[in-house]
């Protein structure tokens, strides 16, 4: 960086798995930050490489994508980065990174890449694989051939990554001859494109002029400008795009006739032995099985340490929090309103890294594109593609990820019944929720050594997704047909995962999760709180007078006194009329006030059903008992008995498990859908649904 | 008697793909090598006959039957009406 000029902007282009991340990891360390592209909800990394004492680059890692004809959102973004001459993230040079051991196809984008005209540097990652296929490469040849800096890296290794930072900082343009000359197919056509859409290069035109019908991003009256344009000129755009895929695919195989020697003898790849089992009709579909069963086991059993450490940290700070400070209005926010509110935020963290580690560890090792080989026909039956199954899978941590997932769906209506469906399977906010409900109504008992509550548990993850398949396979009948799908994935080979990469995704996950999730969680808490701390009129600032003018204060104890006088506050507290308005409605489902109050703050995000509850029964008490107790402890007035019984306990289950009760999900159909119709439909119908389930659960049980 | 495709082919079995009307083939498969005289095998079927996984000259490509329907093969095949 030199006085005043802005660092270099450097992004990396490529097809998916090659390494790509690995390499931007490589390159910028933890100095890396996850953003969405305006408007889109297309994850976008960015991050700062040192090149050396004194210059520094800005990096940015683009999807990776097969080519510049984008078929989906992401790869979209490639193009327009690319493309556009007032792009924000418009970059000075390009980083291609090309798989060394499956150079054709990789090069074919590269060449697209080189004929946009920026200064480009060619990466030819994994080069240890290629020594051990056999595979030889003539640096020298490509780099003659394309013009550019040819440099060999092993991102995983970090090896060749000082070569390649020099690399950047020696680049320099030289104006070269197009891989594939665009004016020789139509004449001035690109040019005239080039003028409409006013881009700088004709190849940036051509590429856009050629797809313009199918790109989303264009206003109207340049697409039928442009539209226009190429009915004039007489060209036919597929036609045009065919012949240059096989014009390009055609110089990149005579140039690597040239410069590639492959000795096959060599290879002995694990991926073809594996494959046998794994992609296996039956053995591979009980492994995947098997695989999802643990998740669930690890998720339910592995964070149960971590998360009673931090309840018990917090409860801690609270109550030391009490004794150092002087009491009043002040020191209730902090101890009763505060604290909670951050424990409430801080205790799915391990939920989340462990699900985190998971998927990543799939992804990473080339798994999960197996899973979609796998599920692919069963998915589609219910009207989904076989990459639902990730933002399904993704769904059981958290729908807002999972529905950002979907993205890479082409077909824009399985994409819609993903967004759709995803907020039915169990994600990580309902745990805490289903964990107080299943340890209140159901026994703590070991058959053959399975836990029942876990059995219990599995059972409402297996009814998450049977109604998420049951709604796709609705919604797939009811919507029309925009687009035909073209399923075609790549099965990338096994890799092992590199630790690095896991550490970093699960960090930037749980990152997200805290400042995203995690501010409406404790901006509710800390609402609940006061709403729960205030009254409306004088029942709530004189409740010990009008308690003590009901009862006969000689008769009961002074404990029993104080805890009538507590729970008239309640009742008379915002949150208690408000909790008491609806209770007419949710008394057949075997509700109260309070459960209302909870319902009523779920609205906002489940998990608050549990601070809730916590609020509740804590309010205006020193007392630091864990919500379950108090819950356990909860008498109906009506009956005399335990309030929370088995029907109770089983309606609730059901009411969680089906209602749309999170805002955050909300606000990402919204912007995934770029559309207020199919939140608000989606919230309707959800809700509607887990009505009716919980009533009749309520009334056959009871 | 018709073209063989790359549907038609059974676990196993080897394919090279022919020279045919390009026109009416997806550009996506094209982009992703599946070129005329590029050779394919399929290596598995997914359960339920699903996608067919392909070994694609050096790298694997799986793909829904109704886009291996569309890839023309050398050869051809009683048609069994």
């Amino acid at each position: 960086m030199i006085g005043g000029r802005k660092a270099l902007k450097v992004a990396l282009v490529g097809n998916p798995n090659t390494g790509k991340s690995s390499l931007f990891n490589a390159l910028t360390g933890l100095n890396q930050k996850v953003s969405n592209y305006p408007g889109i909800t297309v994850e976008k990394k960015t991050g700062y490489s040192k090149l050396n004492q004194r210059a520094i680059a800005e990096m940015i890692d683009l999807p990776g994508t097969y080519s510049l004809h984008p078929s989906s959102i992401d790869e979209e973004v490639v193009l327009r980065t690319l493309t556009e001459p007032d792009n924000a993230d418009r970059p000075d040079a390009i980083i291609a990174v090309a798989d060394a051991t499956n150079l054709k196809r990789n090069l074919y984008l590269f060449t697209q890449v080189l004929d946009l005209g920026l200064p480009t540097i060619l990466v030819l990652n994994m080069v240890d694989q290629v020594h051990r296929k056999g595979i030889e490469i003539d640096v020298e040849k490509l780099e003659e051939a394309f013009g550019v800096k040819v440099v060999l890296v092993n991102a995983r290794k970090g090896e060749g990554i000082d070569v390649l930072k020099k690399s950047v900082l020696e680049l320099s343009y030289e104006l070269r001859p197009p891989v594939f000359d665009v004016r020789s197919f139509a004449p001035n056509y690109a040019e005239n494109a080039r003028k409409i859409l006013d881009l700088e290069g004709d190849y940036a035109a051509w590429l856009i002029a050629t797809q313009v019908s199918e790109l989303s991003y264009l206003d109207k009256t340049v697409r039928d400008e442009v539209e226009q344009l190429t009915l004039r000129s007489n060209v036919d755009t597929k036609k045009l795009r065919i012949k240059e895929t096989i014009q390009r695919y055609k110089i990149v195989n005579d140039l690597l006739k040239e410069a590639v020697t492959v000795n096959p003898n060599l290879d002995r790849s694990w991926t073809g032995r594996l494959d046998y089992i794994i992609t296996h009709k039956v053995y591979g579909v009980a492994i995947l099985l098997g695989l999802l069963f643990l998740i669930f086991q690890a998720i339910f059993s592995w964070a149960e340490l971590p998360m009673n450490l931090i309840d018990t940290v917090f409860s801690e700070l609270s109550i030391y929090t009490r004794k150092a400070m002087e009491p009043g209005a002040l020191t209730d926010l902090i101890a009763d309103g505060i604290i909670p509110g951050v424990a409430g935020v801080v205790i799915f963290l391990p939920q989340i890294f462990i699900l985190f580690t998971f998927i990543t560890l799939m992804e990473e090792t080339g798994y999960m594109a197996r899973v979609v080989f796998l599920m692919d026909k069963l998915m589609k039956r219910f009207g989904l593609s076989g990459k639902s199954v990730v933002p399904l899978i993704s769904g059981t941590a958290c729908a807002i990820p999972a529905i950002m997932a979907t993205r890479n769906i082409e077909s824009w209506k399985e994409r819609l019944i993903t967004i759709f469906v995803t907020p039915f399977t169990t994600c990580s906010a309902r745990l805490p929720v289903y964990t107080v409900l299943i340890g209140l109504v159901i026994p703590s008992k070991s058959y053959l050594g399975i836990n029942l509550q876990g059995i219990v548990l599995m059972f409402m993850y297996l009814i998450g997704f049977a109604t998420a398949l049951g709604s796709a396979w609705l919604m797939s009948k009811l919507l029309p047909t925009r687009s035909t799908s073209h399923f075609i994935v790549e099965m990338p080979a096994y890799r092992v995962p590199l630790y690095k990469n896991v550490l970093i995704t699960i960090w930037n996950k749980g990152k997200s999760f805290v400042t995203n999730a995690g501010k409406i969680i404790i901006a509710i808490s800390i609402i609940l709180w006061v709403l729960a701390s205030n009254g409306p009129n004088d029942h709530f600032t004189e409740a010990e007078k009008y308690v003590t003018a009901q009862v006969d204060t000689n008769s009961i104890s002074e404990e029993d006194l104080v805890g009538k006088i507590e729970s008239y506050r309640l009742e008379h507290s915002y949150v208690g009329y408000l909790g008491q308005a609806i209770e007419p409605a949710i008394r057949p489902l075997g509700y109260d006030w309070k459960v209302g109050i909870a319902l009523i703050s779920s609205f906002a995000a489940r998990e608050v059903f549990v601070g809730t509850m916590a609020t509740i029964y804590s309010v205006g008490s020193d007392d630091e008992k864990t919500v379950m107790e108090h819950m356990d402890q909860e008498i109906n007035p009506r009956t005399g008995k335990r309030f929370f019984t088995f029907p109770v306990g089983m309606s609730l289950l059901m009411f969680y498990a089906f209602a749309m009760q999170c805002m955050s999900t909300f606000a990402i159909v919204r912007k995934e859908t770029n559309s207020w119709r199919w939140p608000i439909f989606q919230a309707v119908f959800m809700t509607a649904f887990a009505y009716v389930i919980s009533l009749l659960t309520y009334q056959i049980l009871s | 008697m018709r073209f063989k495709r790359a549907a038609d082919l059974r676990v196993g079995e080897r394919g090279v793909i022919r020279e045919f009307d390009l026109d009416k083939l997806p550009v996506k498969l094209l982009e992703m090598g599946c070129l005329p005289g590029a050779e394919l095998e399929v290596k598995h079927v997914a359960p339920f006959d699903g996608p067919i996984y392909f070994r694609m000259e050096d790298y694997h490509l799986a793909m829904r039957r109704e886009l291996a329907e569309m890839i023309l093969l050398e050869g051809s095949v009683e048609d069994v009406a």
